[in-house]
């Protein structure tokens, strides 16, 4: 360990600015959620202050549970998310391990060409997107969320998973040809196990952005049987009345299976972050 | 029979030409080192004789059969990785068995293989662990192992003993040797540390920059080197080499000698001062700077009194010297 390290005000110091930091970031959603859990009149005096005797109120979770179809929302919303990250971590990681371990004519070019979509939005494409979405039928379907996230998520996966299988040990690979795995064997049984963090990093990367997107479930899916939890919160903002008391709990409700996901990833996200700084 | 032949083996990267025709026979039961410095093209040669990477021309010949077309895992070889390459999530047990699964031999068959292999190579308190739990010297034993249970026509070992400390690089040597011996196996090994090829092979192949500077037993290499660059290589400390010294040479010529044949004598032919001592204990190698301006090792046998700074007189006896031309290669006496 460096001196700065075993130095105590440098430890005090650096605790500080992250708790601080934490506290800033924490901050919206906890008003969020204290909100959530109170009445209307008592969100608007008092925003900041915990809910008691007098301000609790359920009635956000009520509208939000009675109107809408808060379950199915959700639903869609975690077959969205679930699925487009297996695709994405599926393809990404086996385009990744074909730019990383074969030599063939145009890899780099193939790599840049893979690697361009994190520079240019998807949201540009959108009008083509929806003219191909309703020439193939795919509008107002699941279907073509998980395509269009997919599509969005592939690049970056690609560009980060590659970098990873890059430093896999090649002997590991050649071990298992000599036994006689085939080239599927070795990508999914000795390769995808010893990039699992970066695998989770991609995983977080893309989650969140998914699972909170408005634009495309708008325009892609905005019927009532395919809605995602996002899409499905606006129906309490309107243009002159919102119901706060709705929003806000929605939101609290949204929060829960993206933590949960969160968790599930952290301890690989994590390593998958410092390993690049620390081996 | 011949364990393994290459005729006319070429492998070029691009542009980049790594090895350069190489005619190869490796007889059965045969122990043959591939040794030369890094970037030979030593390692490429041993993935082209795997099937690891494919061959740009010439044929490769496993046991009697072409295998230029042939994957890894059915040329009937076995290979030891320098990094070990154990399967990290299998036991020590599934890696050495793995392979005999992918060729669909019985159980009853893996088993017994398995525990023999086990047995010869001391793993019986390890075989449920897995790699992670094991030190490089018990790692590298299990990689052994896997190759052994295949037992295949020929084994490949590509620097095993790289990533191990000298002590244990000294055992696992023997170790190796003493397998040799036991299976009398046709093996190749590449390493670029002489000493490993000296006192492992009954073949040595020097290479160097994608050619075959010389094949031969260890001691014919020794004493009867091809060119200034074998000479060069094998040997420690190394040979020296005089250019423009005392003695005379034809012109353009270069005079090698090994440090063991220089003896100190005060009124050898070649002057000089002493410019290090390294006190081995067995051996005394002296550093000398001689008057014509070049370094010299002598290696003393024993003990050595020797000072820095001290001048010394030092000759040899001719039919010990070795005399290379311009293009260092060797001048017949």
């Amino acid at each position: 360990m460096s001196a700065a390290r075993q130095n105590r005000l440098n430890t005090f110091a650096a605790h500080g600015a992250l708790i601080l930091y934490t506290l800033i970031a924490l901050f919206p959603v906890f008003v969020i959620v204290i909100n959530s859990f109170k009445t209307r009149k008592a969100i608007f005096r008092e925003p900041l202050v915990l809910p008691n005797a007098d301000s609790f109120s359920m009635i956000g979770y009520e509208t939000v549970l009675k109107q809408g179809d808060f379950f199915l929302y959700l639903q869609n919303s975690i077959i969205v998310t679930v699925v487009s990250l297996f695709f994405i971590l599926l393809f990404g990681a086996m385009a990744a391990f074909a730019l990383a371990e074969y030599r063939f004519k145009g890899n780099t070019l193939m790599g840049l060409y893979l690697a361009l979509g994190i520079m240019i939005p998807i949201r540009i494409g959108t009008v083509a997107i929806l003219e191909l979405m309703v020439q193939t039928g795919l509008v107002n379907t699941l279907w073509a969320l998980i395509l269009v996230y997919t599509a969005q998520g592939l690049p970056l996966a690609v560009f980060i998973l590659s970098e990873f299988m890059k430093q896999v040990s090649d002997d590991l690979k050649n071990a298992g040809r000599i036994d006689g795995l085939s080239e599927y064997r070795i990508f999914f049984r000795l390769v995808l196990p010893l990039v699992r963090p970066a695998m989770a990093t991609v995983a977080v990367f893309n989650m969140i952005p998914i699972w909170n997107d408005l634009w495309f479930p708008l325009i892609l899916a905005p019927a009532e049987e395919v809605k995602t939890l996002t899409l499905g919160s606006q129906v309490f903002i309107g243009q002159f009345v919102t119901d706060w008391n709705a929003v806000l709990s929605a939101l609290s409700l949204a929060i829960l299976p993206v933590m949960g996901l969160y968790v599930i990833f952290s301890r690989q996200l994590i390593r998958g972050i410092t390993s690049g700084a620390v081996k | 029979m011949t364990a393994l032949k290459l005729e006319k083996v070429c492998k070029s990267f691009g542009d980049v030409e790594v090895l350069k025709n190489i005619d190869l026979v490796v007889e059965d039961g045969e122990f043959v080192v591939f040794v030369g410095p890094s970037g030979c093209g030593k390692s490429t040669l041993l993935r082209v004789i795997a099937g690891l990477e494919d061959a740009t021309s010439g044929t490769v010949d496993i046991g009697g059969e072409v295998v230029n077309d042939t994957p890894p895992a059915k040329r009937g070889i076995a290979m030891v990785f320098q990094s070990y390459a154990l399967y990290p999530h299998l036991s020590v047990r599934d890696n050495m068995s793995l392979g005999l699964k992918q060729e669909k031999q019985p159980k009853a068959v893996i088993e017994e293989r398995v525990d023999k292999a086990v047995k010869m190579l001391d793993l019986g308190d390890y075989v449920d662990r897995r790699p992670s739990d094991l030190s490089g010297g018990q790692r590298q034993r299990v990689a052994i192992g896997r190759a052994i249970v295949r037992e295949p026509k020929l084994f490949l070992f590509d620097e095993p003993l790289s990533n191990l400390d000298a002590a244990l690089r000294m055992n696992t040597r023997i170790e190796i040797a003493d397998l040799h011996r036991k299976l009398s196996a046709s093996m190749i090994y590449v390493t670029h540390d002489q000493t490993e090829a000296m006192t492992l092979a009954d073949k040595i192949v020097v290479l160097r920059d994608g050619n075959v500077e010389q094949v031969g037993s260890p001691m014919e290499l020794y004493n009867n080197p091809a060119n200034q660059f074998v000479a060069g290589f094998l040997g420690s400390p190394s040979m020296n080499f005089l250019s423009k010294s005392e003695i005379p040479i034809p012109d353009g010529a270069t005079l090698g000698i090994r440090p063991e044949h220089l003896s100190l004598t005060d009124d050898g032919r070649i002057k000089g001062q002493v410019t290090h001592v390294e006190r081995l204990g067995g051996d005394t190698n002296l550093l000398v700077m001689s008057e014509a301006g070049e370094t010299l090792t002598v290696r003393q046998f024993g003990q050595h009194d020797a000072n820095v700074g001290e001048p010394v007189g030092l000759d040899f006896q001719d039919q010990n010297a070795f005399l290379f031309d311009q293009n260092q290669q060797r001048i017949a006496e």
